[in-house]
This record gives structure tokens, C-alpha cells and sequence, in this order.
């Protein structure tokens, strides 16, 4: 029974699915923490809404690899994602960069919500406008309270 | 004012449209990955030949003052579409005088030598990568990949998968006369 419920536990424990295997992994674990995130921000060339942190693609263990290997040398996180971009291009760059060609990528979602505003709050304001300044000319007016009173001497009875 | 907010769900639909149309593109290929090589020189590379081999080792400077352009085709034992993609290229090579260059990617040398006895060798130099090292050096997403590379050692062109069928064979030989890879007078 014991074991059983330990087994539970287990299986309640979230295991992130890992690629990285330990013989890849750097013995600094400061150099090794910087890897995985570098790694996580970088896309697998093979499948390819993944980072290569998580994939078990050969090719993401060679750029594991790669990464690790530029990091020991000595180079920045910033150098290390530089390389690797140099070679395979802004594809693998899971956070894409802002410059002019990903304006559109990086503004859009700003520019619908303004217009959405824009538009929105213009068509709220234009409506309560109306219903604010339209007032009943003097003969509906009269028709109105001419009812009313009929209404109440109605009720009254 | 209320006629154009009157359409905008229709605009909305068409704009939608369009980017699905454009998405149910049959030849659209989700998985294609732009390469930076394109037009750039190729990356600096010094492979050993291939041991129990007889054809030498492949170097950046081999793909360099050569008369024409060059092939340079990825390749490895363990990828089975190489095995027909091999046929196309070594008939590029005998019948239109296309000059092969191969890397041969992660592969166990005897592996490697057995797949070319069986097959023939086409290639006129092979360097052994087996770490692959080279192979991210040339932003490779996997085997097979056919590179054409120019006289001054600039890409020119990059083919992802193997040139094997009609329509790959086409765009691979468009991009051979473009490139002036194939010699004048060539049967073809």
C-alpha cells in the first residue's frame, strides 16, 4: 500500500520532457544553467516548433552541443545566439528580432487594439450623444404628460 | 459611418480569405527554411577523406578557382533517400559533366565505403564529417542537401532534401545553367 501511494506521488510530479542528456552537459553549473537558457530560446531546425533544449533531434544535440562548447571558450550568451544565427539565420531565434522586417510581426497587435479602441469608444460616444441632446419637441411633449395623467386617473379609479 | 461598420465584418472575411487561400497553397511548404548561405561565401571547412577510401579529403579551398561552378551534395549511408537521390546526381555527373563534391554526414567510414562500392562514386572528393560540425557550419537541417557553389567560393544555390523526381530534377537543372555549372556542348 505504501508503495503504492509512493508510486502516486511520483506520478503526480510534473517531469519536463528533457533531451538533454548527461554526458552533454557542462560540469560548471553556472556555464550549464546559462546553456539551457540560451538553448530555450533557440528553434529546432528539424522540428520545428521546438527549441532545441527539449528535442531529441540530432541536430539540436550538435547545436546543444555547439552552444556549450562557445560558452566554455568564453563567448557571451549574446555572442553564442549571434553564431548560431549566423549560420542558420533569424529562423532559429525563437524570440524574433525587432528591425524593419518584423515591424509588422511586433506592432500589429498594438495598432488592432488602438484602432479597436478608436473605433469602439467613438461608436459608444456618438450613441450616448444622441440620447443626451434628443429632446421631445413641445407637442410630443404635451401628448406624453396628456397620456401619464390619463393613466393615472385610470389607476385612481 | 454605420455602412462601414456595417462591412467590416465582410473585409474581415476576405482578409481572412486570403490568408487561408495563401495557407491551402499546395506548393507551399510550411517546412522550408530560408537559408542565410544564399549568395554569401560558403563557410570555412577542412575534412578528412573518408578512411579505406581512395578519393581525398574536402577542403573550402577545393571549392574554390575552380573553372565552373560546383556541386557540393550532403550525404550519408544511413539516409535512404541518398540512395536514390544518388542515381540522379551520378547521372548529372557522366552524361552533363557536372563536377560533385560530397560530405559525407555522421557516417561510419566502412559504412560509407561499402554504400559507394555498391552504388559507384560520382564524387570527386569526399570529406568525412563526423561530428557534423561542418554540416551546422553550413546551416544543414538534414540529409540529403545540394549545394552549387560558385568559382569564388559563393553559394548560389541550396537544394533541401533529395533531387529526385521530375520537378526536382527540373528546378536542380535550371539552377545548374543558371549557375553555368554544366559545361557548354553538355548532352542534355
Amino acid at each position: 500500500m505504501r508503495q503504492l501511494i509512493f508510486a502516486f506521488c511520483i506520478g503526480l510530479f510534473p517531469f519536463a520532457a528533457n533531451a538533454v542528456e548527461p554526458d552533454e552537459m557542462l560540469t560548471d553549473p553556472v556555464l550549464e544553467q546559462r546553456a539551457r537558457e540560451i538553448s530555450k530560446d533557440l528553434r529546432c531546425v528539424v522540428c520545428q516548433n521546438q527549441d532545441i533544449d527539449s528535442s531529441n533531434a540530432g541536430v539540436a544535440r550538435d547545436l546543444r552541443l555547439l552552444v556549450r562548447e562557445r560558452l566554455v571558450v568564453g563567448d557571451s550568451d549574446a555572442e553564442v545566439i549571434e553564431y548560431i544565427r549566423a549560420r542558420y539565420g533569424d529562423y532559429v531565434l525563437l524570440k524574433p528580432p525587432l528591425e524593419p522586417a518584423t515591424y509588422a510581426l511586433w506592432f500589429a497587435p498594438i495598432a488592432f487594439v488602438l484602432i479597436g479602441v478608436f473605433v469602439g469608444g467613438g461608436l459608444l460616444m456618438s450613441r450616448r450623444k444622441q440620447e443626451a441632446f434628443e429632446d421631445l419637441g413641445s407637442e410630443d411633449e404635451n401628448t406624453v404628460s396628456e397620456i401619464l395623467r390619463q393613466n393615472e386617473a385610470g389607476d385612481a379609479s | 459611418m454605420k455602412r462601414l461598420i456595417a462591412g467590416l465584418p465582410f473585409i474581415a472575411a476576405v482578409i481572412f480569405g486570403v490568408f487561408f487561400l495563401w495557407g491551402l497553397n499546395p506548393d507551399r511548404d510550411p517546412n522550408e527554411i530560408p537559408s542565410v548561405l544564399i549568395s554569401q561565401p560558403a563557410p570555412a571547412f577542412d575534412l578528412d577523406p573518408v578512411p579505406g577510401l581512395e578519393t581525398p579529403g574536402l577542403a573550402r579551398s577545393d571549392l574554390v578557382g575552380n573553372e565552373r561552378p560546383v556541386v557540393v551534395n550532403v550525404f550519408a549511408s544511413w539516409c535512404v533517400p541518398c540512395r536514390a537521390e544518388h542515381a540522379v546526381l551520378t547521372r548529372f555527373v557522366e552524361r552533363e559533366g557536372m563536377r560533385l563534391f560530397g560530405i559525407n554526414y555522421k557516417d561510419k567510414p566502412e559504412d560509407a565505403v561499402k554504400w559507394l562500392n555498391d552504388l559507384g562514386n560520382p564524387y570527386e572528393r569526399i570529406g568525412s564529417d563526423l561530428s557534423g560540425r561542418t554540416g551546422i557550419e553550413w546551416g544543414l537541417s538534414g540529409v540529403p542537401e545540394t549545394f552549387i557553389v560558385d568559382g569564388d567560393g559563393t553559394v548560389l544555390f541550396r537544394y533541401v532534401g533529395p533531387v529526385v523526381g521530375p520537378d526536382a530534377v527540373e528546378r536542380f537543372t535550371q539552377a545548374l545553367k543558371q549557375a553555368g555549372a554544366l559545361p557548354k556542348g553538355a548532352a542534355s
